[in-house]
């Protein structure tokens, strides 16, 4: 236990691992999936495994945004960027992810104009303080960054700022789970439900992996008490025979989400048909893209993007890691031609990345094994 | 960008009421409230900010939490680092980042 000196209450942690053990059928196989990368950033921060009882086994889902956008996104979100009359502006995690032709921060480094924000507000002011150029904002991010993309767009259709435009890259996270319970290859026991993306969308939207899948659903918080009673709540459920959705952090989670940012994303989004994922293809109503009313703010309107395909590096691991078939190390690239200062994949660049995770906390204890 | 930043509001925009200015582990800056109309938010308030809007209202406790998780996870200097990066909404000082 080589955090727990940190927890907040070694006390309630202990408890809570006790209940764990108790609540565990020493003869069955546990596997959990944590959907969201800031879990997986926490529990290898906290070493969490280690306070489990061998038998859960914590598997790593596609909550990283920047993780699951395809190399072929990036590529197309570049193809803008190289007209000269475009600022493009993407978040940091974004601007070290590497596409064929680099990263948006080498492709800087080469001249053409990509700027680093923090707020998609930040874009839209670019575009007003520059008017003689087109200012792009390469929108990534699930439910928590969609809402404030869609009230930058509102603002800029309110104001005529026709100089701003959206490569839109959000993804929703319930299809992701989806196309996860799908796949032949996962078997899950249930899973630890994203905490802030639920703050926005809620509790309900799980309701269906309760209900058609008959598995457990535990939206939690990130300190490690909350993840470990998140672990506790899904396996009294599966002691029980039950499976339905709770609410772990109801401090900051309400069960119908945030309305007002719903109602926004509702204005400004439509549903794509179908988006790829890395890792897990392509997935049906999975994206977002603007709704037609927003067209003149559509980047993939307003220029010829390429949309390419392109496969990941052919030893690279990502789609295995990202479904959580495989675990970090077992990826032949890991720790050695790709490491966080020379990233191969997305999931070694975001600290929600589980690859990124792994190297800074638990590639010395583990060695290679998994 | 997953995790969100908590902060107070220490003063609201009487021009622009969809601004609030807020307190970050001692930097204030502007944030988008607009997606906050379901709540009655007052002076003192903390909420949780994802890149730049407030998304939640929380208690001072949570608040707290927060900060903590945020520290524990070595996120904390990234996320004060990302408010003051906020340059919407600053007046006549506000510079271009990148
Ligand atoms: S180690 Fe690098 S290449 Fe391998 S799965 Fe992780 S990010 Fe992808």
């Amino acid at each position: 236990m080589k955090y727990v000196d940190e927890f907040r209450d070694p006390e309630l942690i202990n408890n809570v691992s006790r209940e764990i053990a108790h609540s565990v059928d020493p003869g069955r196989h546990y596997r959990i999936m944590e959907v969201c990368g800031g879990h997986t950033h926490a529990i290898y921060r906290h070493g969490l495994k280690d306070v489990l009882p061998e038998n859960i086994e914590l598997v790593h889902g596609p909550g990283c945004p920047v993780c699951v956008l395809p190399m072929g996104r990036v590529d197309d979100g570049l193809s803008i960027a190289d007209d000269p009359d475009v600022i493009m502006t993407a978040f940091g995690d974004m601007m070290r992810v590497p596409g064929t032709r680099g990263t948006p921060l080498e492709l800087k480094a080469r001249g053409a104009d990509i700027r680093m924000v923090y707020s998609p507000l930040d874009a839209l002011r670019i575009a007003q303080n520059n008017p003689k150029k087109h200012v792009c904002f390469f929108a990534i991010g699930f439910e928590t960054t969609a809402p404030s993309t869609a009230l930058t767009l509102m603002r800029a259709k309110a104001q005529s700022v026709r100089n701003f435009s959206v490569f839109c890259n959000h993804v929703t996270i319930v299809p992701g789970i989806r196309a996860i319970l799908d796949s032949p290859d996962m078997r899950l026991d249930g899973f630890v439900g994203p905490g802030h993306v639920s703050t926005v969308i809620g509790c309900r939207p799980y309701e269906f992996i309760a209900c058609d899948y008959r598995k457990p659903v535990a939206v939690s918080g990130f300190e490690p008490l909350d993840i470990l009673e998140g672990i506790l709540l899904i396996l009294r459920q599966l002691r029980a025979g039950e499976a339905k959705v709770e609410n772990q952090y109801r401090r900051i989670v309400p069960w119908e989400g945030n309305l007002p940012a719903l109602k926004a994303m509702a204005e400004v989004f439509r549903l794509r048909p179908y988006f790829e994922w890395r890792g897990l293809g392509f997935i049906s109503q999975s994206a977002l893209k603007l709704s037609p009313d927003y067209a003149a703010w559509d980047a993939e309107v307003q220029f010829e993007v390429p949309g390419v395909r392109v496969t990941d590096p052919k030893a690279a691991q990502c789609g295995e890691v990202l479904k959580g078939v495989l675990k970090p190390p077992q990826c032949k690239l890991f720790g050695t031609q790709c490491n966080p200062e020379h990233p191969v994949g997305a999931l070694m660049v975001s600290s929600e990345g589980a690859c990124a995770a792994y190297y800074r906390y638990a590639r010395h204890e583990a060695g290679v094994s998994a | 960008m997953c995790l969100a930043i908590p902060g107070k509001i220490v003063e609201f925009d009487s021009v622009q009421p969809m601004l609030a200015k807020v307190d970050v582990a001692g930097v204030k800056r502007n944030i988008n409230i607009g997606l906050m109309e379901d709540e009655q938010l007052a002076l003192g308030d903390w909420v949780l900010i994802h890149v730049g809007f407030a998304m939640s209202k929380i208690g001072e406790s949570e608040a707290a939490d927060q900060l903590r998780m945020l520290r524990a996870l070595g996120e904390d200097e990234l996320a004060i680092e990302e408010v003051r990066g906020y340059s919407f909404a600053e007046h006549a000082a506000g510079q271009n980042p990148g």
